[in-house]
């Protein structure tokens, strides 16, 4: 049986100073390669520090992290809109930790970054200013430039954020073919019934590792554990089931 | 047309404005979008006691406004340190404080007789020496430039996710403020403490109102420098106005001209956005 890809034992972490209490603790759970997580929990509940931690920005205080090259995919709104590049500027600099300080991305590295683009169905947009694309294809960039880190590991931040039901659709896609392609994906979600109908592994976190698992685990008490007290009841019988337990601002998305 | 391309002293005061042309608007793409044009002007500001120290005793200029940045960036750096003081208005207070300095000593009894010449300029009266040490940094500043224009570009789209691209920004940051240190260095001498900063400002965005990419657009920065400069040179040598306030002026004329031409072209050319 072959060792999994991503491993975290005992784990706790936290900000300066140090006496202060830390902000994730309890972690513990290892993923293999192909699977797609789901990572649940209210803001402020731990989700980007985990990022910052298997990025390894962030050292554990305690535990050990074990996992190899780990791209990330953060939120396009953290980029600057204005900036004058590419979509293709942007995938090439997915190369750059693979270079030496000395040497600009190629030849060879500029035809990575294309057929990143083209996997993520965005061939026909290479040359395009990324600020002018829609947030559905700069999100997809940035997948693209995770894909030329050639990273097994790729962490993305609420990539669904914002996005209507066709954009949704198109990069739900795309990540399922990555997901076919071996690579594990750890995403950072506010969308239960997301998580469920991916039917894979989920991580509950808020400020601890509240429970990780297939989706079955994701119950009422779960639930509770993980968003506190404001979950709400809503009827989805529009979508295949009488009743859904949901965080509240889950109300505001789109069902996709 | 020709005539004033005779002259000797408009010959290297040419020479002189292509090399600065090049590096200045180049590097200029970077510190407009990198939000540095303040910090560019505050550092051509500290550079003045240490070149009237160079004037009063003789000294290469260069060696003076090289201590001069030095004392600047450390004061700025211990000044930031204190948290009610803050970064902001340390630069604020240092860059008046030095600047003050530098009017106090050129004041004295003992001031070199053309101060003009260190606040303004004189791209007329460049040496051969002066030109061989532009030209090599200026090479040595593209150079650079050209190594990090990819670092560059990945923390300027997205700072805080740089560092998981294998991008540190507080080298690259530091880089930058290295190769801004080294343009203004060489092209104080020919533009002056006071106007040396159009030829990083007022190309670069000329440019940035026309270009899409940063490497179209420092291109074409250099070319509105080289281009603003000769028109400066040739303007004041018919119109006998001042060298450095002439180009100062022909840059800001393209500049603006460049920024009309958005203007028109976003008028005429609006494209809806694809969703």
């Amino acid at each position: 049986m072959s060792a999994p890809l991503l491993a975290v034992h005992g784990v706790s972490a936290g900000y300066r100073p140090v006496p202060a209490p830390p902000v994730l603790a309890d972690l513990d759970f290892a993923v293999d390669a192909g699977r797609r997580v789901a990572v649940l929990g209210p803001n402020g509940g731990g989700k980007t520090t985990l990022f910052r931690i298997l990025l390894g920005d962030l050292a554990p205080r305690e535990g050990t992290v074990d996992v190899g090259r780990t791209a990330v995919v953060p939120q396009t709104e953290r980029s600057r809109l204005d900036f004058p590049v590419s979509a293709l500027d942007v995938a090439l600099m997915g190369a750059i930790s693979r270079l030496p300080w000395w040497r600009r991305p190629g030849r060879a590295e500029r035809a990575q970054a294309r057929e990143a683009l083209v996997a993520v169905g965005l061939g026909d947009h290479v040359d395009r200013t990324f600020g002018d694309l829609s947030g559905g294809q700069r999100q997809r960039v940035l997948v693209a430039r995770a894909l030329v880190q050639d990273a097994p590991v790729i962490l993305l931040d609420e990539p669904f954020s914002g996005l209507d039901s066709a954009s949704t659709a198109l990069l739900e896609d795309v990540l399922t073919a990555l997901v076919g392609e071996g690579r594990t994906l750890l995403i950072a979600t506010h969308d239960v019934e997301q998580a469920r109908r991916w039917d894979d592994l989920v991580l509950c976190l808020n400020q601890r590792q509240v429970a990780f698992g297939g989706p079955s685990l994701l119950t009422r008490e779960v639930l509770e554990q993980t968003y506190g007290s404001e979950i709400v009841d809503i009827d989805c019988a529009e979508h295949g089931h009488e009743r859904a337990v949901l965080p509240p601002h889950h109300c505001d998305h789109d069902h996709r | 047309m020709i005539e004033p391309w005779q002259d000797p002293l408009m010959q290297r005061a040419f020479l002189e404005v292509l090399l600065l042309g090049i590096a200045g608007g180049a590097l200029g793409c970077w510190v407009i979008q990198y939000e540095l044009s303040y910090s560019a002007e505050s550092l051509a500001h500290a550079i003045l006691p240490g070149l009237v120290l160079s004037a009063l005793t003789g000294l290469p200029l260069l060696l003076g406004g090289a201590a001069g940045l030095l004392v600047a960036a450390l004061a700025v750096a211990l000044a930031g340190r204190v948290p009610e003081i803050g970064r902001d208005t340390a630069v604020a207070v240092v860059v008046t404080g030095m600047l003050g300095l530098g009017v106090l000593l050129a004041l004295s009894p003992e001031s070199p007789p053309r101060l003009q010449d260190l606040l303004f300029g004189d791209v007329l009266g460049v040496s051969d020496t002066d030109l061989a040490l532009a030209g090599a940094l200026v090479v040595g500043a593209l150079l650079a430039l050209y190594l990090l224009h990819a670092r560059l570009l990945a923390v300027g789209f997205d700072r805080l996710t740089a560092p998981a691209l294998g991008v540190r920004p507080v080298v690259v940051d530091a880089a930058l403020l290295v190769l801004l240190a080294v343009v203004l260095l060489v092209a104080v001498q020919g533009l002056g403490n006071l106007l040396v900063i159009s030829i990083l400002i007022a190309p670069a965005t000329a440019a940035r109102m026309v270009g899409r990419r940063m490497a179209p657009m420092m291109v074409g920065s250099a070319a509105v420098a080289v281009v603003g400069g000769i028109a400066g040179l040739y303007v004041s040598y018919h119109a006998e106005t001042a060298a450095g306030a002439s180009i100062t002026a022909a840059l800001v004329v393209l500049a603006l001209g460049a920024t009309g031409l958005r203007a028109v072209l976003r008028v005429t050319l609006s494209r809806p956005r694809s969703i």
